[in-house]
């Protein structure tokens, strides 16, 4: 919830990504790291994902977390971390992008 | 990320603490910073500012480009008193970002009648304060006028550090006040931090009126933490 004054434990993408380490699960964080224009979530929000495609959180609001959760997958395999850029300008668009018309990038790494 | 930095972020995180988390977007290395770690040159200033303002962003030093994440605890707005002044302070501070807990023992003030919506304690300051402790990410605004309901939480807000103490009353009331704070082992430069009259100085003569200008002094000591030994702001 917005504007509570603890943790909301459930729902806070990074104690996920903890709770996952601990279970052994394989987990890579991306963070919105540079925005332009109208982009609809703030820089430093976190979507994590797992080796099996779940995922908490969001970069984009929906816009683009597929296309990011399956990045994140390959990273998770190859440990290298890597940076996306989404936006309408953007050749990607057709299939992912931002309608709002801003653009957004994501740097996308594994945990450990 | 390392994992041993995400465990360590999260404990600050929920001890409300404030941290940055710095990543290096060239190598992938990365590391926590708290506040008042002394950090040199040009991402020092940045990772300063970054504390004082909360927002994160990319920076530029030594060559290489950082990435901070800024992760501050939601401040908040402790209010000793459920009087008329914290009736019309509750809605304005929730909205202007800071949620607000009222405690007054009180049980004829303190109803849920008089505060829809408001996280409300009729108990005693120590009682409530001892359960859920004040911190540097949190305001304390006393405006009772009753020592013996206000004078507790005064004193465990400057120990606590919070980012600001109000306390409601004359300078001829306060000055009684500041004889019994240092009789209760507060000293001098604590009882400096102490704003008392309450409020900036807009000439509020109104009990809502008197509720923005301690909201403007509260935020107005939020954006301004760290920055008085600096000299930054008088």
């Amino acid at each position: 919830m917005e504007n509570s004054i603890y943790l909301d434990e459930a729902r806070d993408p990074l104690i996920i990504a903890e709770g996952w380490m601990k279970d052994g699960k394989d987990v890579a964080i991306a963070t919105v790291v540079e925005t332009w224009g109208s982009a609809p979530r703030p820089v430093g929000s976190h979507l994590v994902i797992d080796a099996d495609g779940n995922f908490h959180g969001s970069v984009s609001g929906g816009c683009v977390e597929g296309a990011v959760v399956t990045e994140a997958i390959d990273v998770i395999g190859s440990g290298k971390a890597k940076m996306l850029e989404f936006g309408v300008a953007d050749e990607t668009a057709w299939q992912v992008g931002l309608s709002c018309g801003g653009r957004i990038k994501v740097y996308v790494e594994r945990l450990g | 990320m390392d994992p041993y930095a995400l465990k360590t972020l999260n404990a600050e995180r929920r001890a409300r603490r404030a941290a940055i988390l710095v990543t290096d977007l060239g190598d992938g290395r990365d590391r926590i910073v708290r506040e008042g770690d002394q950090v040199a040159g040009d991402l020092g200033v940045a990772i300063d500012r970054a504390f004082r303002t909360g927002n994160s962003g990319s920076v530029e030093a030594e060559g290489r480009t950082f990435f901070l994440n800024a992760h501050l605890p939601q401040p908040r707005l402790v209010v000793v008193g459920a009087v008329h002044i914290s009736q019309a302070l509750a809605p304005m501070a929730r909205i202007a970002g800071y949620p607000v807990e009222i405690i007054d023992p009180r049980t004829a003030f303190a109803t849920p009648d008089r505060f829809p919506d408001v996280a409300l304690s009729a108990e005693w300051p120590e009682d409530v304060l001892t359960r859920q402790p004040l911190d540097s990410y949190t305001a304390l605004a006393a405006v009772t006028h009753d020592p013996k309901i206000d004078d507790f939480a005064l004193k465990a807000a400057l120990d606590a550090n919070c980012f600001y103490v109000g306390a409601l009353g004359s300078r001829k009331t306060h000055a009684k006040r500041v004889e019994r704070l240092l009789a209760l082992g507060a000293s001098a430069d604590q009882i400096a931090r102490i704003h008392a009259p309450i409020g900036l100085d807009i000439g509020a003569a109104s009990p809502a009126e008197i509720a923005v200008a301690i909201l403007a002094q509260t935020i107005h000591a939020f954006r301004s933490r760290g920055l008085e030994s600096k000299g930054a702001v008088a």
